[in-house]
């Protein structure tokens, strides 16, 4: 903390630190693409797509506290809005710049359709009222494609047109000045964007006016009333914010992905961003973020582990490797929270609250 | 004699069964500190809750500033100039001193998302000002050393000052303090007169319940006594304490 | 063959199995507060640890509801010693840690019993042997086997039990003073620590009864299969007032009546348009409205927030 608050204070290291990290967030895709190869610069694009996702359930969860068990539904809900239009199922082919804005204020409304009846409820209630509204969505998008085919069911559309800019399909290697930058560095690139943006908001809203309301209704929803807070308007406020940030990143999903399917939206995935924002240290953003990048990262290395590490130990392979990466991902789970109940990067609140309870 | 601040009429409100408030009629004056003071369980965090709009009443109005007040939501309460502090300490914990009385500003200022996002010259302003105003309260009830560290982890006597400070940030007309010196030493008590005398040398109207009666009588203009839910007496100290009413409420039936 | 009727039994068969995994989940949350995630895989794994010891005895030719009994007397001591490490190991670490910190690691262990599950197993669906004797009756023109018979009874008398057991043992006292409050039951000289596991335990065994009765009447077990039936039996204890016993009974009972109602009627009630496939949309809307309109359940008390 004491180094933090000395960046900040000396503008000199402050700069060098903010160009440092720019250079490397920059030449990442590189280094990545060339040391590891495609399959994990696929995996970094969907860390970042996971970090969108994560800062917005971060909104709603760990600075207004209100748990979400399903907010996948609004990643969902921005997938399918670029699904249905951009391509073929409608024959609309309509342009990102066009998509996402729609895709986040929907997924806003689908946020506030959510909140409106459940603003009463609190704690473990609120969360098994949001686990079943997310299921209430994946099962309308499963069963969506009679009598009317709207969503195709649980085939899923496909076809889905690639993200331009410009006119230039993100999909396929583009042409810069001589120079040929791949496709999944392009996406990179844009997620990137969109991510810093995303962090760039969540930074100003928590020291905002706004940004204080939310925690002194999560601190305690009484005291706010006294002061003044409408918290119902504020917490909707919350679960719009929250719900259109995952509409954004839902969006950029179907471009990438060219196709999405009910699958890719089942509770899990909500458990998954919970567990981000959680177990990355709640209400802090570099630990959601750290939270986001580790979870993604994480089973995909075990994915990729599992399998070769027991041929080379054992000379064949012993156990089932998809099950071998999810246990081992789930004793990563209880072990962290074991030993870091905050977080693994927890706000300098929560730290000096643990300070506090100590002495 | 100064202008009516607050009319309640025949104010009632019941629990099941239980009639925690029997038509309770009181007027509160401009610039006076007004006491509230009865039993345990007499109803006087009854008639706070019903006053700050947490409880609606089950009969009765409640006339505010020359306006009907609506009792429907707390914070409409705090918009209409209504403060309070509670019983038992309700701080945000987890937020530093400072941002407890930031948070006081919410109801007098404005800013939206998209002012906290773009940062526009007007929402700077706003937030500068309230971080301004904060701090001159927290030199105000005198725990500016402490700005910085976590609600939670100030004393006992400064959590209570720092309450009070956060209902101050509202720009109230009428501070309404629930038990102030609940648990506090004799130097502290005499510390919160100064703060109360000084809060209505400001011009804020000051509704106090308590149960140190030597505060109560000491500091207040006039007093009201609760007793089983219904008012038995309204009137200066002087006469209230030796209203044989009081006295029997207070000591009970066995020794009258 | 009356559609109406049948479609009540069914409903009551799988709710008296949602009322026992219910009670796990609101004995725990009732004494710490606490969604234990992991249940549904304590479920799972009292289904499977009965089907393997049945299937080991196939061939000893005794009769087949010993063979069943037998498979039940193996799971619910496996699951009561799965409750009790859950408790150790994820939960008892984590008393005074932030709140959301014991959710996470609830799910990790839900995630760790399913994939050792997935190990064990593997990832085929195991067929529950035909060796209970298939006696039907017919009630009102419906029929009713005597499996289900057996469920809705043995479910009936052990929430007799488990009432009885909380309202009048001292066992049952203590557990109730711990849910009131956990420091001043410590005061009094109860070993809060002991009746949390004995929580875990006791509700872990109610969930291998009703992991094993799932398995006995739809013939089936998976790793998979306890997920969906936590999830069901949680929203039946959040739908009664979690916390309370006959909430949970309650709330079991009503959400297995409104699957199995809605998913027979909701094509009807749709003109056609919504098939059956909604079924569990039907149960959370169910949910949802009832707690817009009773944030605490059904039987749960109204707790007002005191000022």
């Amino acid at each position: 903390m004491m180094r933090f608050e000395a960046l900040r204070h000396d503008k000199r290291a402050a700069i060098a630190a903010t160009v440092l990290i720019g250079i490397l967030l920059a030449v990442a895709p590189f280094l990545i693409g060339s040391a590891a190869g495609s399959t994990w610069l696929r995996i970094v694009d969907f860390a970042l797509l996971y970090i969108m996702l994560a800062l917005g359930l971060n909104i709603v969860v760990g600075f207004a506290g209100l748990l979400d068990m399903g907010y996948i539904a609004f990643y969902a809900v921005g997938a399918y809005m670029y699904a249905l239009l951009a391509s073929p199922q409608f024959g609309l082919h309509l342009p990102m710049w066009a998509i996402l804005p729609a895709g986040a204020a929907v997924a806003g409304i689908f946020g506030v359709l959510l909140g409106a009846p459940t603003l009463r409820l609190r704690g473990d209630y609120l969360a098994i009222v949001t686990l079943g509204f997310g299921e209430i969505i994946r099962i309308f998008l499963n069963n969506l494609n009679a009598p009317v085919n709207i969503t195709n069911g649980p085939q899923g559309i496909s076809g889905i047109d690639p993200i331009r800019i410009g006119g230039v399909s993100l999909s396929k290697p583009i042409d810069l000045f001589g120079f040929t930058l791949p496709s999944l560095h392009a996406y990179y690139y844009l997620f990137l964007a969109l991510a810093l943006a995303i962090v760039f908001v969540t930074i100003r809203l928590e020291n905002s006016r706004i940004g204080r309301a939310w925690v002194a209704i999560r601190e305690d929803e009484i005291a706010a009333k006294a002061c003044g807070i409408n918290t119902r308007n504020i917490k909707l406020l919350a679960f719009a914010m929250g719900a259109s940030f995952g509409g954004v990143a839902g969006g950029l999903f179907a471009g990438f992905q060219a196709f999405v399917s009910p699958e890719s939206f089942s509770l899990m995935e909500s458990v998954m961003v919970l567990c981000m924002v959680v177990l990355g240290g709640m209400g802090n953003i570099p630990g959601v973020i750290l939270g986001g990048i580790l979870l993604t990262i994480l089973p995909e290395l075990f994915r990729h582990g599992a399998g070769p590490v027991q041929q080379a130990v054992f000379g064949k392979i012993l156990l089932d490797p998809e099950a071998l990466r999810m246990l081992l991902f789930g004793l990563a789970l209880i072990v962290v929270m074991l030993y870091r109940p905050a977080g693994l990067w927890p706000s300098t609140r929560r730290r000096r609250e643990f300070k506090g309870g100590a002495a | 004699m100064s202008a009516l601040l607050l009319e309640a009429r025949n104010i009632a409100k019941h629990f099941g069964g239980v009639k925690a408030l029997r038509d309770v009629s009181l007027t509160i004056r401009e610039g006076e500190i007004y006491g509230l003071i009865g039993p345990n369980g007499a109803g006087k965090t009854t008639f706070f809750n019903v006053l700050t709009g947490l409880y609606t009443p089950d009969g009765g109005d409640l006339v505010f500033a020359g306006q009907k007040l609506v009792a429907s939501a707390p914070h409409k309460a705090a918009q209409r100039g209504i403060a309070r502090t509670f019983q038992n300490i309700r701080l945000f914990g987890n937020m530093t001193a400072m941002e407890n009385i930031m948070v006081g500003r919410h109801v007098r200022t404005s800013a939206g998302v998209i002012g906290a996002v773009l940062h526009d010259r007007r929402t700077c302003a706003e937030e500068a000002a309230i971080r301004r105003r904060a701090e001159e309260l927290l030199h105000y009830v005198d725990i500016a050393d402490r700005a910085d560290d976590l609600a939670r982890n100030l004393s006992y006597g400064d959590q209570r000052r720092l309450e009070i400070a956060r209902a101050l940030a509202t720009d109230p007309k009428l501070l309404a303090l629930d038990e102030p010196a609940a648990g506090m030493n004799g130097t502290e008590t005499a510390e919160l007169r100064v703060l109360i005398e000084g809060i209505r040398a400001d011009g804020i109207t000051v509704l106090l319940i308590e149960h140190d009666v030597k505060l109560v009588m000491g500091l207040c203009d006039r007093v009201a006594v609760l007793d089983y839910g219904a008012k038995i007496c309204e009137d200066v100290p002087a006469v209230v304490q030796h209203d044989p009413r009081v006295i029997e409420a207070y000591l009970g039936g066995a020794v009258a | 063959m009356d559609i109406f009727i049948q479609q009540i039994i069914n409903g009551l068969v799988l709710g008296s199995i949602y009322a026992l995994v219910a009670l796990g989940y609101t004995m725990v949350y009732g004494i710490m507060g606490l969604i234990n995630f992991a249940h549904g895989e304590v479920v799972m794994i009292g289904a499977m640890v009965a089907l393997t010891v049945i299937n080991l005895l196939l061939g000893s030719g005794l009769p087949g509801v010993v063979m069943a009994l037998i498979g039940l007397a193996a799971a619910v001591p496996v699951c009561m010693a799965t409750g009790f490490a859950i408790e150790r190991i994820a939960y008892r670490p984590l008393r005074n840690a932030p709140k959301l910190a014991p959710l996470i690691t609830a799910i990790g262990v839900s995630i760790v019993l399913q994939n050792v599950a997935m190990l064990v197993w593997g990832r085929n669906y195991h067929a529950f042997p035909p060796i209970l004797p298939s006696v039907d009756f017919e009630v009102f023109e419906a029929t009713i086997t005597g499996v289900q018979v057996a469920i809705i009874a043995i479910a009936a008398l052990m929430m007799i039990g488990l009432t009885l057991l909380v309202q009048r043992t001292r066992l049952g006292r203590a557990m109730r003073a711990t849910a009131e409050n956990p420091s001043i039951a410590q005061l009094m000289g109860v070993d809060t620590n002991r009746i949390i596991s004995l929580t875990f335990v006791i509700g872990s065994s109610l969930a291998a009864v009703a992991g094993f009765m799932v398995s006995a009447n739809y013939s089936i077990a998976h790793y998979y299969m306890g997920f969906i039936l936590g999830l069901k039996a949680f929203t039946a204890a959040v739908l009664g007032g979690i916390g309370n016993l006959a909430g949970a009974m309650l709330g079991g009972i009503l959400l297995g009546l409104i699957e199995s109602l809605g998913a027979g009627y909701i094509g009807d009630l749709t003109g056609g348009f919504l098939g059956s496939h909604y079924q569990d949309v039907f149960a959370f809307f169910v949910l949802i409205l009832v707690l817009v309109f009773r944030p605490s359940g059904l039987v749960g008390e109204k707790v007002a927030e005191r000022a």
